[in-house]
C-alpha cells in the first residue's frame, strides 16, 4: 500500500508540472502586449514597463520564467498581482467561497442523485423510473448557464424566493440554488450510475444469499445491496469535488459569487497572468490529490482491490 | 440450540397429521419472458423427512434448482411465477404464509448452500460478519458474541485457524474452504432442512469428496433433512437415501437409492446410468442419451422424454404418464414402468 | 452540458424489456429466443428499430442538419438585417419568435444559428476522435513506456478544468475585439475543444484496445505472421470502434453545449456569426423584460444537445448485451 501511494505520488509530479506549465505558457507566452490597457487609455510609461518586466522576468525565456515562478511557489510565495496585492490574499478570499459552493453542490447531487438512483434501481420500469431517466437526460443536455439563468429567473425574479445574486461571503443557505445549478449535471450522472449499479447488483447471488439467510428486507437492501452498489458512486463523488471547483466559473458568474471562477475570469480579462496561473495551480493540485484519494478510497471500500 | 421458533405440532391446517418435515406438492412455476411463457416446473412433488437425504437429480434446465429457489422464496419475480401447488413445511403451506412468516423460516427452518460460494458470499464483508450477522439479527447477540459464534461455526466445518480466518474476506479463501464457509453460514441457526444446490460442482474433484463427506457428517449429527441437488449420479450414491429424478420440470422417477441403481424404472434414468463412464468397459464407446433437453417454451406433447426415448410408442406422444407408485418407496412416470421393473 | 469531458453517461432511458430469464437461475435453462441467429449488430439494429426515442432523436438530428445545410428551406429572412423600430417586439404572426434588441428576426437567427453550432460540434468531434483515437490506439497497442508517456501526457491535458482552460486558450488566441473572420474563429474554437477533450477518447480507445489485444483471434493473426499495421487496421480497429463511435455521438451533443457556453462567455464565436450561444449572450441583459429572447435559442440548443445525447444513449444501450 505504502509503495503504491509513493508510486502514484511520483506519477503525479510530471502531470502537475506538465499541466501548470501548459497553463503558464498559454497565459504568458501568447502574442500581445501584456500592458495594453493597464494604464487607462494611454500607453504605460516606460519606467513602469521596465519595472514590471524586471519584476516578472518577462525578458527571460518562458521556461525560465516558469522555473522562477515555481521556485517561489514551492517556498509558499505566490507573488503579487500588477497592482501589488499579494496573490495569496486573493486566493484566501476566493477559495473558501468556491469550496463552499462545491460542497453544497456535492451534498445536493449526492442526496438527490442517490435517492433517485436507488429508488429507480430497486423498482425499474415503473413510472418513477421513466420520469427519472428522462429528466436526467434532460439535465445532462442543459448547459449550466441555461440552468442557471432559468433558475435565477424563476426563483429570484419571478417568485422572489431568493436574491438573484448572493452576498459577498455567502452562507450555505444562499448557495442552495447556485449549488443545485453547479451540481445538476453530476446529479443526473449519479442518479444513472446508482441506478445501473443497484439494478446490476440486485440480482447478484450474494443478495439472494442474504435473503436466504432470513434477513429482513431492510437489511438486505440497506446493508448488503447498498454497500456494494455505492462503491462506484462514492468514487465518482470524490473525483467530482475537484471538477466542481474547476467548473464553477459560470455558476459564480451568474449568481455573482465571489469565488475563484469569477476571480479567474476577471484576471483573464485584465491580463493578470500571475493570478490566473496561481489559481489554476491550486485547482490542479486539488484535482490530482482528490484523484489519488479516490483510488485509495476504492481500496478501502472494496477489499478485493489490493495495490501492489 | 432448541430455541427454534418455527417448530409446531406435526399437523397441517386441515388437521391431517403428517410426518413430513418438508413437502413439495404438485408445484408449478413458469417464467414469463418476452419470447413466451416457459413452463419450468410442471407439477413437482417430493418430500424430505428429518434425518434423511433426498437427492434431486437432473440435467441443466430440468427445474431442480428453480424448485429449490421456490422453496427458499428467492425466485426472481418477474420473470418467475408460482402458478400452482403447495410447499408445506411442518404441515403448513409456506406459499400461503405472510412474507414475514416465510422470512422467519429461512435460515432457521430451511437453509440453503449455494453452488458458487465466491459469488454467493458478499465480497465486501469478512466471513465473520456474514456468519455472525444471523446471530446478531435473528438472536439479538452482541457483536462480540456473534463473532465468537462465527468462530465456532468455522471450527465446526473444519476450517483450520478459525480465529484468524474469521476476519478474512471471501476472496482470500480457496474454493473448498469458501464452500465450507458457505456451509457454516447456512448451519448457523441450526436449520431443520438444508438444501444444497450443486454444492460441489464448482470444486476440484478431490475437494468435492471432502465437502460431500462434511455435509453427510453434519447431516447425520444434526438429524437434518438434506436436499441435495445435483446433476452428478456419482456424487449421490454414497450419501443419499432416496433419489428423485427430474426431467423437463417433472419428477420422472423416485426411488430408494439402491433400488434406483439396481433397477431403474424410467428410460431416462437408464440412460443416465448408462452414460456414466465405467472402468470395466474401457475402450468401448460411451453411451449417451440422444438428442437435447426440450425447450421449456415448447415442451413436447405426451411424455416430454418421448423424442429422446429408445422405447417410445405412439401412446407416449399422446398421453402424459402420471407418476405412479410402483412399491412402497418408488414411483415412476413412464407408461412402461412395470415392464421395465419386471424385466431382467 | 457545458463540460464535454464529463459526458460518458450510463444506461438507457425507458423501453427496457423485462430482465431476461437467463440471469435468473443457472440451470433454469430457459431457452434463448430467436429462431434466426443475428449478429451483434443485427441484434442492436433489431432493438433500436423498436425504440421511439431512437426515431425521435434521429428525426430531430436530421432536422437540425437540414437547418444547418439549407437554412433557406426554413426562412427567407436575412438574420442580420435589423430594424431598430421593432427592437424587442414580442412574438407575433409576422415574426414568430419576435425580434431581438437590434430588431433582427429571432426565428431567422435561430435557424441560421444551427449552422455554426453543428459545424463546430461535428468538426471538433471528428478532431477529438481522430487525435484521441490514434493516440489511444498507439498507447494501447504498444504498451510499455510508450503507453506510460502518452498516458501521462493525456493526464496533463485532462487535469485542466474544461471551461477555464477553454477561456484561457481562447483569450490567448482570440481576444475580445480581435477582428478575425468567421472561419478562422470557428477553427480556433474547434482547436481548443479538441485540445481539451482528446484525452477522454484516448482513454476509451486505449482501454478498448487493451481488452481486445489479447483476444485469441488477434494472437492467432499475429502467430500467422500479420504485421502490426495489418493487425491494427484489420482486426483491432473494427472491434474497438463501437465504444468510440457511441461516445462521439454523445460528444457532438456536448460540443454543441460547449460552443454555446463559450460564445455565451464572449470568448467563442462572435457576432456577426450567428449562433445560439451568441444569441443567449445577447439576450441575458434583457432576461427580465424580454425572456422570449432567451427562450428560443436556449430551447433549440437544449433540444439539439438532447437529441445527440439521446441517440448516443439508445445506441449504447442496444450495443450493450448486458443491458438487454
Amino acid at each position: 500500500m505504502g509503495r503504491y501511494v509513493l508510486r502514484r505520488l511520483l506519477q503525479l509530479i510530471p502531470v502537475f508540472f506538465g499541466t501548470t506549465f501548459l497553463i503558464y505558457y498559454l497565459v504568458w507566452a501568447v502574442p500581445g502586449d501584456p500592458f495594453a490597457g493597464k494604464c487607462g487609455d494611454r500607453r504605460c510609461p516606460d519606467s513602469y514597463i521596465q519595472f514590471m518586466t524586471e519584476k516578472y522576468h518577462l525578458d527571460d525565456p518562458i521556461w525560465m520564467q516558469y522555473g522562477t515562478y515555481m521556485k517561489n511557489l514551492l517556498q509558499g510565495d505566490f507573488g503579487q498581482n500588477f497592482s501589488g496585492r499579494d496573490i495569496s490574499d486573493i486566493l484566501i478570499t476566493a477559495y473558501p467561497n468556491t469550496l463552499k459552493l462545491a460542497l453544497v453542490a456535492l451534498a445536493i447531487e449526492a442526496l438527490i442523485g442517490l435517492t433517485a438512483g436507488v429508488l429507480t434501481g430497486l423498482r425499474r420500469n415503473g413510472f418513477l423510473d421513466n420520469l427519472v431517466l428522462v429528466s436526467t437526460l434532460f439535465l445532462i443536455a442543459l448547459p449550466t448557464f441555461v440552468t442557471g439563468f432559468v433558475l435565477q429567473y424563476l426563483f429570484g425574479v419571478q417568485w422572489k424566493i431568493i436574491n438573484p445574486t448572493v452576498s459577498n461571503s455567502p452562507t450555505f443557505a444562499e448557495l442552495l440554488v447556485p449549488g443545485f445549478v453547479l451540481g445538476s449535471i453530476s446529479m443526473a450522472y449519479i442518479a444513472r450510475l446508482a441506478r445501473t449499479s443497484i439494478a446490476e447488483n440486485r440480482r447478484a447471488d450474494y443478495v439472494r444469499t442474504a435473503i436466504a439467510k432470513g434477513l429482513p428486507q431492510r437489511r438486505v437492501v440497506g446493508v448488503h445491496l447498498l454497500r456494494n452498489s455505492l462503491i462506484p458512486v462514492v468514487t465518482y463523488l470524490g473525483t467530482d469535488l475537484g471538477a466542481l471547483m474547476g467548473g464553477a466559473i459560470i455558476t459564480e458568474g451568474i449568481f455573482g459569487i465571489n469565488g475563484i471562477g469569477r476571480t479567474v475570469y476577471r484576471s483573464i480579462v485584465t491580463k493578470e497572468g500571475a493570478v490566473v496561473v496561481s489559481i489554476v495551480v491550486v485547482l490542479v493540485l486539488v484535482y490530482l490529490l482528490m484523484n489519488l484519494l479516490v483510488d485509495l478510497l476504492y481500496a478501502a471500500l472494496d477489499p478485493r482491490i489490493r495495490y501492489e | 440450540m432448541s430455541d427454534v421458533t418455527v417448530s409446531e405440532p406435526q399437523v397441517d391446517t386441515s388437521g391431517r397429521p403428517t410426518g413430513r418435515l418438508l413437502e413439495v406438492d404438485n408445484l408449478r412455476v413458469e417464467f414469463r419472458t418476452r419470447d413466451g411463457v416457459a413452463k419450468v416446473i410442471n407439477g413437482v412433488t417430493y418430500h424430505v423427512d428429518a434425518g434423511e437425504t433426498l437427492a434431486v437429480l437432473g440435467e441443466s434446465g430440468s427445474g431442480k434448482s428453480v424448485t429449490a429457489q421456490t422453496i427458499m422464496g428467492i425466485l426472481d419475480t418477474p420473470p418467475g411465477f408460482v402458478t400452482g401447488g403447495e410447499i408445506r413445511f411442518q404441515g403448513r403451506d409456506m406459499l400461503a404464509m405472510s412474507a414475514e412468516e416465510r422470512r422467519r423460516i429461512r435460515g432457521e427452518g430451511i437453509a440453503m448452500v449455494f453452488q458458487d460460494a465466491l459469488s454467493a458470499l458478499n465480497p465486501v464483508f469478512n466471513v465473520g460478519f456474514q456468519i455472525g450477522e444471523q446471530f446478531r439479527v435473528r438472536r439479538g447477540m452482541s457483536r462480540a458474541d456473534a463473532k465468537k459464534r462465527a468462530i465456532e461455526m468455522l471450527d465446526l466445518v473444519k476450517i483450520p485457524n478459525a480465529k484468524q480466518r474469521v476476519n478474512e474476506y471471501p476472496h482470500q479463501f480457496s474454493g473448498g474452504m469458501r464452500q465450507r464457509v458457505m456451509i457454516a453460514m447456512s448451519l448457523a441457526l441450526d436449520p431443520q432442512v438444508l438444501i444444497a444446490d450443486e454444492p460441489t460442482t464448482a470444486l476440484d474433484v478431490t475437494v468435492q469428496a471432502q465437502i460431500m463427506d462434511l455435509l453427510a457428517e453434519l447431516q447425520r449429527e444434526r438429524q437434518m433433512g438434506l436436499i441435495l441437488i445435483t446433476h452428478d449420479l456419482g456424487v449421490v450414491a454414497d450419501v443419499a437415501d432416496r433419489i428423485a429424478v427430474m426431467y423437463a420440470g417433472r419428477i420422472v422417477e423416485e426411488a430408494d437409492v439402491h433400488e434406483l441403481y439396481a433397477k431403474p424404472a424410467h428410460p431416462y434414468t437408464i440412460g443416465l446410468l448408462e452414460s456414466i463412464p465405467r472402468i470395466d468397459e474401457k475402450g468401448q464407446q460411451l453411451r449417451t442419451i440422444r438428442g437435447l433437453p426440450p425447450s421449456l417454451l415448447k415442451i413436447p406433447s405426451g411424455c416430454p422424454f418421448h423424442p429422446r426415448c429408445p422405447m417410445a410408442q405412439p401412446v407416449c406422444v399422446e398421453k402424459v404418464p402420471p407418476l405412479l407408485q410402483l412399491g412402497p418407496t418408488r414411483a415412476s412416470a413412464c407408461h412402461f414402468a412395470e415392464e421395465l421393473v419386471s424385466r431382467d | 452540458m457545458s463540460d464535454p469531458t464529463m459526458g460518458s453517461m450510463v444506461t438507457p432511458p425507458a423501453e427496457q424489456p423485462t430482465v431476461p430469464a437467463t440471469t435468473v437461475a443457472p440451470d433454469a435453462g430457459t431457452p434463448r429466443r430467436k429462431e434466426k441467429p443475428r449478429g451483434l449488430l443485427g441484434d442492436a439494429w433489431y432493438d433500436l428499430r423498436r425504440k421511439p426515442l431512437f426515431w425521435i432523436s434521429t428525426a430531430f438530428i436530421l432536422l437540425f442538419v437540414l437547418m444547418a445545410a439549407f437554412p433557406s428551406l426554413f426562412t427567407s429572412v436575412d438574420p442580420s438585417h435589423g430594424e431598430l423600430s421593432r427592437s424587442r417586439v414580442e412574438p407575433s404572426a409576422n415574426g414568430w419568435f419576435g425580434y431581438d434588441v437590434q430588431g433582427r428576426d429571432v426565428y431567422a437567427r435561430v435557424i441560421h444559428g444551427a449552422e455554426a453550432s453543428i459545424v463546430v460540434a461535428v468538426l471538433a468531434t471528428i478532431g477529438t476522435v481522430l487525435l484521441g483515437g490514434t493516440i489511444g490506439m498507439l498507447a494501447g497497442y504498444r504498451g510499455g513506456w510508450v503507453d506510460a508517456i502518452l498516458s501521462r501526457v493525456a493526464d496533463v491535458f485532462f487535469g485542466i478544468p474544461f471551461v477555464l482552460g477553454a477561456i484561457v486558450i481562447l483569450f490567448a488566441l482570440n481576444p475580445p475585439g480581435s477582428t478575425r473572420d468567421k472561419y478562422s474563429i470557428m477553427g480556433i474554437v474547434v482547436a481548443s475543444l479538441v485540445i481539451l477533450t482528446w484525452p477522454v477518447s484516448m482513454r476509451i480507445m486505449r482501454s478498448a484496445v487493451l481488452s481486445t489485444k489479447e483476444a485469441d483471434y488477434i494472437v492467432a493473426a499475429r502467430a500467422m505472421g500479420a504485421g502490426p499495421g495489418r493487425i491494427i487496421l484489420k482486426h483491432l480497429l473494427p472491434n474497438c470502434l463501437a465504444p468510440v463511435l457511441v461516445y462521439s455521438t454523445i460528444l457532438i451533443g456536448s460540443f454543441i453545449g460547449a460552443e454555446a457556453t463559450l460564445s455565451f462567455l464572449g470568448v467563442g464565436l462572435k457576432s456577426p456569426v450567428v449562433s445560439w450561444g451568441i444569441m443567449i449572450n445577447e439576450a441575458q441583459q434583457f432576461i427580465r423584460v424580454s425572456p422570449f429572447l432567451l427562450l428560443f435559442p436556449a430551447g433549440f440548443l437544449v433540444v439539439a444537445v438532447l437529441s445527440f445525447v439521446m441517440l448516443g444513449e439508445t445506441v449504447r444501450e442496444a450495443l450493450d448485451p448486458k443491458l438487454r
